[in-house]
């Protein structure tokens, strides 16, 4: 299945995902050119979501990039101008009572009774749910509240609670039952180190029971260290998607030099194929950086022994892999943490 | 955890965490100490002067000193245009809007507690807050009336004398009435709550529309339209004040009422399940 839509740029081709066959096999939410539109603006652009079973799927993209709105189209909150969705192989929101009892959300952050405590807020949610167990409300409300580390300020209401502990019972409402997805939109704001490192291993440790889990961010180090796939939005659109090892190994390796005798080494360079350009300036030299993939030689180290033949002083000479980061940025054109 | 049981149960369960979450809170325990207030009030007003001409004031004001029971009366009356609505406009504006804008609606629909079941159960609250309101003011003037003048057989408006528990039984018609009058009052204010995230732009615009209702219905060139008004029945309540209890205005008023119900819970209806929530 192939994600992107020809939206991705040059050398990074529509990552493929390792779902199990077509169709709704193997994926725990599908859609198909997903579309929002507000008024004249398109908050969603034919999104094409792809979040295998199983998987710790991050969902990337900065502020505004329309990561909320596809969360909101998931859960049957918003309607979809155009496009299908389909989460844990049904229709949404048309199959919306069997889909939702099995999945937990955290939405664009949390939300609850000030004047309640803790404890009454994940009553009241829970209450609202048909599905769940009244016989065992207190029972699981007490679990959740134990796995997100708030037993202690359980009985405090939510309105005496720092952002940091809203957002920790944010995350047990989501695990008030046992659930098949967890849809968790930006789980770590607000948290203090120690919370982000919790958060961290909860998720784990859910994807460990078998849970899939859909956590939105716009911190890439976050999705780095925990998800096993990714796709990343930008303005709407779904620039890039798949397994994290495919996503970094579509960058581009790089290759630079420094040498005092950049012109010689241009031509060098041009003759293998490559198109070089001018790096900054370093003490040493020049700095000369091409993509290594248009040589004609196979290995780096033959560029290298061209050079020299050609008797270019090579002062230095590295193969550069472009980090997550920078393709990243390279696919929204902006840092991460830009707000709109 | 799924459960096998059928919907009636678990609906109970998030009715009874509504009445919970309204009553519990201290917004609705501050008005209806201040629906309390009305009649002690009322009572301390006239135990402290000398006496009230007959004939002044509201209606019933003047029987107080007499009975005690009057207080309740006098206050349900005096409570009916302007601090009944208040209320209602406060509880029934909230409903949605109130959820909506602290950000839990979205939970409540993705627990998933279905539109259409948080609807009726918002609007079941509401209503149960339509009776606690008269209830309160009835309850609050019956005791500050006995506990401050004598209390005994009540002339009735058709000069019929009753005993003291029959007397009681018309105070809890009265408030009977109240709560059906306010009943239509409150599917407006459910209708408004799901227009808008502003719960306060939606508990404002119920309060207006009752008092703008009540005040086309004073406009004599306006008496064709005066029947349709959801508050055209409001002060017809001295009917069960009489003997036998006249129930034309009761019957009328509840055929009123229902009609602005099926009417306004439709649109609420119509507008809710189709809503996007992006609050």
């Amino acid at each position: 299945m192939t994600a992107a839509g020809g939206t991705a740029g040059p050398g990074i081709a529509a990552a493929r995902t390792t779902s199990a066959g077509n169709g709704t096999t193997g994926l725990t939410i599908e859609t198909q050119g997903l579309t929002k539109r507000f008024g004249h603006q398109l908050a969603v652009d034919n999104v094409d979501l792809a979040v295998p079973h199983g998987a710790v799927f991050g969902f990337l993209g900065p502020n505004g990039s329309g990561k909320t709105t596809t969360i909101r189209m998931l859960l049957g909150l918003a309607a979809a101008s155009a496009g299908t969705v389909s989460v844990l192989g049904l229709p949404m929101p048309q199959r919306l009572h069997e889909v939702l009892p099995r999945v937990g959300a955290l939405v664009e952050g949390p939300a609850f009774y000030p004047f309640l405590s803790g404890t009454s807020n994940l009553h009241r949610l829970d209450a609202a749910s048909r599905h769940a167990a009244p016989a065992t409300r207190t029972a699981r409300v007490a679990a959740a509240l134990e796995r997100v580390g708030l037993s202690r300020a359980a009985g405090k209401r939510v309105h005496a609670y720092s952002l940091g502990m809203k957002q920790r019972l944010g995350i047990a409402n989501a695990l008030l039952s046992p659930r098949e997805l967890l849809v968790l939109d930006e789980p770590t704001n607000g948290l203090d180190p120690q919370g982000t490192r919790e958060v961290r291993s909860l998720v784990r440790s859910l994807a460990a029971d078998g849970a899939t889990v859909f956590v939105s961010s716009h911190l890439l180090a976050e999705v780095e260290q925990i998800c096993t796939h990714a796709a990343i939005m930008s303005a709407g659109r779904l620039v890039a998607q798949g397994p994290l090892a495919e996503l970094r190994q579509a960058g581009e390796t790089r290759i630079r030099l420094l040498t005092p005798d950049a012109g010689a080494a241009s031509e060098v360079l041009l003759r293998l194929g490559m198109s070089p350009g001018r790096g900054t300036p370093e003490p040493d030299g020049d700095v000369l950086t091409a993509v290594a993939a248009a040589s004609r030689l196979e290995a780096p180290e033959d560029i290298v022994a061209e050079l020299v033949a050609a008797r270019v002083r090579v002062r230095g000479f590295a193969v550069e892999r472009e980090s997550l980061e920078e393709r990243f940025v390279a696919l929204t054109g902006e840092g991460f943490d830009i707000a709109q | 955890m799924p459960n096998s049981a059928s919907g009636a149960p678990s609906s109970l369960s998030l009715l009874g965490s509504e009445l919970k979450t309204l009553f519990r809170r201290r917004r609705t325990a501050a008005m209806l100490v201040a629906l309390a207030a009305i009649p002690v009030l009322i009572a301390a007003a006239v135990r402290l002067s000398s006496s009230v001409p007959a004939g002044r004031g509201p209606a019933f004001l003047d029987r107080i000193s007499q009975n005690g029971l009057f207080v309740a009366v006098t206050a349900m009356l005096v409570s009916v245009p302007l601090f009944l609505p208040l209320t209602i406009g406060v509880v029934a504006g909230d409903t949605i809007a109130g959820e909506a804008s602290l950000g839990t609606l979205r939970y409540l629909l993705v627990a998933p507690a279905g539109r259409v079941r948080l609807l009726l159960v918002k609007y079941a609250g509401a209503l149960a807050f339509c009776i606690a309101a008269p209830v309160t003011v009835a309850l609050a003037g019956a005791a500050i009336g006995a506990s401050l003048f004598p209390v005994g057989p009540v002339t009735l408006l058709s000069g019929d004398v009753v005993q003291p528990p029959e007397a009681a039984l018309r105070l809890v018609l009265i408030a009977a009435y109240l709560a059906v009058s306010l009943a239509g009052l409150a599917a407006i204010g459910l209708f408004l709550s799901t227009l808008t995230v502003v719960p306060v732009g939606a508990m404002a615009a119920t309060v207006v529309l009752s008092v703008v209702s009540q005040v086309l219905d004073q406009l004599p060139q306006l008496e064709w339209l005066h029947p349709w008004l959801f508050t055209h029945y409001w002060f017809g309540f001295a009917d069960v004040l009489r003997q036998p209890v006249l129930w034309d205005s009761f019957a009328s008023n509840a055929m009123l009422q229902a009609g602005y119900i099926a009417v306004f819970g439709a649109l609420a209806y119509g507008r809710f399940v189709t809503k996007d929530v992006l609050s």
